[in-house]
């Protein structure tokens, strides 16, 4: 159960490269948003939307105290009105999640480029997938200095 | 053997047009582009863009001030547009046409001008649930700063202005007032009323207002009139002293011409009531510490070097816009709305947003169970540009209960071929997003 981050953004990597056309890659996309941690509903709040997408999508993260399983990681949860978005907040959950704050601030975002979502995304969206990029790593930040 | 006759006859050769505008030429994600975003910008056919290439190449120089011929060819240039568009609109005189940045500055520049010498505390300011936010905001500004209210004229499940209409009476005259010319209870003016500002045309749903109506009542009030134009100029002759509208507001990029340049008319008795809006050079006569004195008009709301070649590209738009014809235009959209309103009906879950009875080549709808966002991108994958979102008419979205629409807004270079593929392509997304 050791898997690094990077691990896991290689496996996500390896996913899209076997896909072929934009079909197959959106529907990977909105696959993807089936297995997200979707937000309790009391966090489903303005507060956690996240700035700059089109389409709205709440994130929100849970630092687990010392005395709890997994001490010190941070877990996320997220959901979004629109199916698109959803898979990529997904996609971005599944890399990041249940893991320490330090790990999530040095983890390079380069996979994005690799599995071709930039540049298949309009520039609406890519800026929300920096977004919410942005959002997880001021979380991670927020909770770097929390011993 | 004689020839079938074709069930639709073409209004005009598109092939031509299409020509015409080398954009659609590009592919977009490996497909030839199919652009069904006009009302957000249209795009500029080959005259326009040889135009404004022209006036770098060969006469840039600034306006009106220069001894030197490169400085007269260019003032020549621009006052020959600035006739051009007179004569388009059929304003009284050169002088009432002001360029300014676009529709959002020239509204700006109504409001803060029109704030300053007309709203009092308690004053009305009347507008339409269907405003853009820049026929909104500007409005808000100027309330705020005189102590005046913003009033709204709501909007019917069709999408039209609710006003009230007496039956059986012609709606000019008579809109609002009965026979005896007692104002109706339900009228959207009340004594306080000092300025109607209204669209034309909705951006989101294609209706056209019955601005001539609502002005010719307005008028017999004594309340000031200003039409935002932005997506009727483009589609409609506009005639702004038939319509009797004291400004009238309109872009340059929405109607075939260069972005950035944009058009307010004013009655010249109004502009002359009016105070300058922005200060700076080419708006003076003389100037002082103590004391400045402004140009003429139109150069009182001129300041600053214009947008030259904006201007002269928007000149050009329109002979272009008159030489292709705007009835064979409009014609070739109304066919390609009508023909995309049957088709998206058979969509399951499809509703159209804005039905009027009246409307440009614009529609928008929303598919249950669907987001318009995702319905966008997966049409943009299939070379299809629609815009998705609230348009900047949040107000609307509101009225209607809905977050966005997807909206596509038709040229004269588009097909009945390009939106049978639109309709195919949604089929295909919405079976995607269904699944």
């Amino acid at each position: 159960m050791s898997t690094t981050l990077a691990q896991v953004q290689q496996e996500v990597v390896e996913e899209f490269a076997m896909l072929g056309d934009w079909q197959d890659r959106y529907e990977q996309l909105i696959e993807q948003g089936r297995d997200l941690p979707l937000i309790a509903p009391e966090h489903k709040v303005d507060n956690n939307l996240v700035r700059g997408c089109q389409s709205r999508v709440w994130l929100h993260a849970e630092h687990r105290a010392s005395d709890q399983p997994g001490a010190g990681i941070i877990h996320f949860t997220a959901d979004s009105d629109a199916l698109i978005t959803k898979g990529i907040v997904a996609l971005l959950v599944r890399v990041y999640n249940d893991r320490h704050p330090q790990e999530i601030l040095d983890a390079s975002t380069e996979f994005i480029d690799r599995i071709g979502l930039r540049e298949h995304l309009s520039p609406n969206r890519a800026n929300g997938l920096s977004a919410m990029i942005d959002q997880m790593k001021r979380y991670a930040l927020a909770f770097s200095s929390v011993q | 053997m004689s020839n079938p006759i074709p069930a639709v006859k073409p209004v005009f050769n598109t092939g031509e047009i299409r020509a015409q505008f080398p954009i659609l030429r590009e592919q977009v994600h490996g497909r030839p582009l199919i652009y069904f975003d006009n009302a957000a910008t249209g795009q500029k056919p080959q005259r326009v863009i040889e135009a404004v290439d022209r006036y770098y190449a060969t006469i840039n120089a600034n306006v009106h001030r220069g001894v030197h011929t490169l400085s007269n060819l260019a003032t020549e240039a621009q006052e020959a547009a600035r006739e051009t568009v007179r004569a388009h609109i059929n304003a009284k005189y050169p002088h009432e046409v002001i360029f300014t940045a676009g529709t959002t500055a020239s509204l700006n520049l109504a409001a803060a001008c029109l704030g300053q010498v007309l709203l009092k505390p308690g004053d009305e300011v009347l507008i339409s649930g269907m405003e853009h936010h820049a026929n909104i905001v500007p409005w808000q500004l100027a309330c705020d700063r005189h102590g005046a209210t913003l009033k709204v004229i709501p909007i019917t499940e069709e999408g039209e202005l609710d006003l009230p209409v007496i039956p059986g009476l012609p709606r000019n005259p008579g809109l609002f007032t009965g026979q005896s010319g007692q104002a109706r209870n339900d009228s959207p003016f009340t004594d306080r009323t000092k300025i109607l500002a209204i669209t034309h045309v909705s951006n989101t749903l294609g209706t056209i207002n019955p601005v001539k109506e609502l002005i010719a009542e307005a008028k017999q009030r004594g309340i000031i009139t200003v039409v935002d134009g932005a997506q009727a100029v483009p589609h409609l002759p506009v005639d702004v002293q038939d319509l009797g509208c004291d400004l009238y507001a309109f872009s340059g990029h929405k109607m075939y011409g260069p972005t950035g340049i944009g058009v307010l008319y004013g009655r010249e008795e109004l502009l002359e009531c009016m105070p300058p809006w922005q200060g700076g050079g080419e708006m003076i006569d003389r100037v002082t510490f103590e004391k400045t004195t402004y140009a003429k008009l139109p150069f009182k709301f001129e300041a600053g070097t214009p947008h030259i070649a904006g201007i002269i590209g928007l000149g050009e738009a329109v002979r272009w816009m008159n030489d292709t014809g705007m009835a064979a235009m409009a014609a070739q959209e109304l066919a390609l709305l009508e023909h995309a309103t049957k088709e998206l009906l058979q969509i399951d879950g499809l509703r159209i947003i804005g039905t009027a009875k009246e409307k440009v080549g614009v529609i928008s709808f929303v598919v249950e169970g669907v987001h318009h966002y995702d319905l966008g991108t997966l049409l943009d994958q299939q070379g299809i540009a629609v815009r998705t979102g609230h348009h900047c008419t949040q107000p609307l979205m509101d009225r209607f209960g809905i977050s966005g629409t997807t909206r596509a807004s038709f040229a004269p270079f588009n097909t009945i071929d390009e939106v049978d593929m639109m309709i195919a392509a949604t089929m295909r997304a919405v079976k995607m997003l269904r699944r």
